[in-house]
């Protein structure tokens, strides 16, 4: 067996080991780590198919932001784990029969005879060439109009996310600086003239 | 060799995974979404594949757009999350029936 096929194999293995433990761990924690393991075990993948520039970002834009977002909710958000794990063990059964069907529906379809390695070779080495140079030239030239259109999806999303999390709350105090610089004398202090008592 | 029917063979185990975490877990929120990050990791593994065997870098590019929107949806996703807990003081799907009238 060639180095290649024991390493795909190895991170197969972990990819599809860690995506069982994510949908049936009991803690949400374990799961979002595991998830993070599916997402180490995948870039790993992505290097074997000569994707570094996508697998390095996968690692950072997922591990390093993404789950570290999902991480922060799952801890904030107090959540009963024994309401939510009802009817688990129900479910599993047509979970289960529903996964077995898919797979081996779509095993038919992606199976060997119509993309094995006869049809579809591995192909030719081109050389020196670097992933990130080659997918910049084509993002940049022929793909610059979808690039804008995804930076202003990113844009919508920031904006959404903190218009919706944002809350004033009415009962909190605090202090407004403009208001305090803005007072002027007349605000806050009052002569009164009035006469002086006579000494005893 | 590894065969592109390997790599498209995991991205369909891996995706049947999600559907089955998705009907088990049909109750939690959270992992819901997870199960929905794992799904678009399926088929970024397959534009991926193909990318590499057809020699045509056009599914490389997908993937960078698929990754782009699947952060957006994860973070919205999230923030409704957030202000539904603190509406609602549940993440329950069964208990979230209040637009059904």
């Amino acid at each position: 067996m060639a180095f290649e096929q024991i390493v795909f194999y190895a991170f197969s293995a972990v990819l599809v080991f860690s995506a069982g433990v994510v949908i049936t761990v009991r803690n949400p924690v374990h799961a979002a780590l595991f998830l993070v393991l599916c997402f180490f075990s995948t870039a790993g993948l992505w290097l074997l198919l000569r994707a570094e520039f996508l697998a390095i970002a996968l690692v950072l834009v997922y591990v390093g932001a993404v789950m570290v977002l999902f991480l922060f909710v799952v801890m904030m958000l107090d959540i009963n784990i024994a309401v939510v794990r009802q009817g688990f063990a129900r479910y599993l059964a047509v979970g289960g029969v529903v996964a077995i069907l898919l797979i081996a529906v779509m095993a038919m379809v992606v199976g060997g005879d119509y993309f094995g390695l006869e049809r579809t070779p591995v192909p030719e080495p081109i050389g020196e060439v670097s992933n990130t140079r080659l997918l910049g030239l084509q993002l940049y030239t022929d793909y610059v109009y979808p690039f804008e259109i995804a930076s202003v999806i990113l844009l919508v999303a920031i904006i959404a996310a903190i218009a919706l999390t944002l809350r004033r709350r009415p009962d909190s105090r605090y202090q407004e600086p403009g208001r305090q610089v803005e007072v002027r004398r007349g605000d806050r202090v009052r002569l009164v003239s009035m006469k002086s008592e006579e000494r005893r | 060799m590894v065969a592109l029917s390997d790599y498209l063979t995991v991205g369909a185990i891996l995706f049947g995974l999600s559907m089955a975490g998705i009907f088990v877990n049909r109750k939690n929120v959270i992992i819901l979404l997870m199960c929905i990050e794992l799904m678009l990791l399926a088929v970024n593994i397959n534009f991926i594949a193909f990318s590499y065997y057809l020699s045509d870098t056009a599914g490389q590019i997908f993937v960078f757009f698929i990754l782009t929107v699947a952060a957006a949806e994860a973070a919205i996703g999230l923030a409704i999350l957030v202000v539904l807990f603190r509406n609602r003081g549940t993440i329950n799907v069964d208990e979230l029936g209040t637009l059904k009238g």
